[in-house]
């Protein structure tokens, strides 16, 4: 298992080289990117900033799930912080399993888990100004 | 069942001890509270209801954020009315925007 918060650029062939067993059929990787704009606003960089320690705990704890969910024993996943450009990864998850379908859903389970309880923030810069973006909708509760 | 006696030179019960606390912010929390960290002095047995009040104080714009916040306290999820343990790291936690 890789899980990492990075202020480098995300290594996605190492994440990949890491799932990448023999006996699996199938690898699903994810790239979240920088986007240009924020609902047609010009973006002009982004930046992340993490509660670190708990940040990877918590990323450990939904890769774990995913992982004995779907029976897999290969999963990497990094987030990066800091000052990121327009078209950079700013997270990027690797899944190996046997199929494809376990492949997939666990991908997808382990990038909409992140953005419900991972205490990481985005911040996007505008040409004119910056701000948090903070969705009340993700708002984390007590587990 | 054993009684115990209280020693007739016995002092009354002592006032409740202090607890000292750690309390991060992040994101705009952070931009609002001027820092990203704050040690709060609160009286034993606070909880982190308690605490969010003492940090409302001289910070207007503070408690219209609360109802958005989530708390942690060593790096768990906890609910408002968690009490606090001297010592205790408690981070208030914006909604999150990470992926």
């Amino acid at each position: 298992m890789i899980v990492e918060l990075t202020s480098e650029p995300i290594d996605v062939p190492r994440l990949i080289a890491h799932v990448n067993k023999p006996s699996n059929g199938g690898i699903c990787t994810f790239l979240g990117v920088v986007r240009d704009n924020a609902e047609g606003r010009p973006v002009v960089k982004l930046g992340y900033e993490a509660y670190e320690s708990m940040a990877v705990a918590q990323m450990r704890a939904i890769v774990q799930e995913a992982m004995q969910r779907w029976g897999l024993d290969a999963v990497a996943l990094s987030h990066r912080t800091g000052e990121l450009q327009i078209g950079e990864a700013s997270v990027a998850i690797a899944v190996g399993a046997p199929h494809r379908a376990e492949a997939f859903e666990a991908c997808r389970f382990i990038i909409d888990t992140l953005k419900t309880r991972v205490p990481i923030w985005k911040k996007e810069f505008f040409q004119d100004g910056a701000v948090w973006v903070e969705p009340v909708s993700s708002q984390p509760s007590p587990q | 069942m054993r009684e115990t006696k209280r020693p007739p030179t016995a002092e009354p019960p002592a006032a409740p001890a202090a607890i000292s606390v750690r309390v991060l912010f992040f994101a705009s929390l952070a931009d609002l509270m001027g820092d990203r960290h704050r040690n709060l002095d609160l009286t034993a047995g606070a909880t982190v209801s308690d605490a969010l009040r003492d940090l409302a104080q001289g910070a207007p714009d503070f408690a219209s954020r609360v109802p958005h916040v989530s708390f942690a306290v060593n790096e768990a999820f906890v609910a408002a009315d968690t009490p606090l343990a001297d010592g205790d790291e408690l981070a208030l936690i914006p909604p999150v925007s990470g992926g």
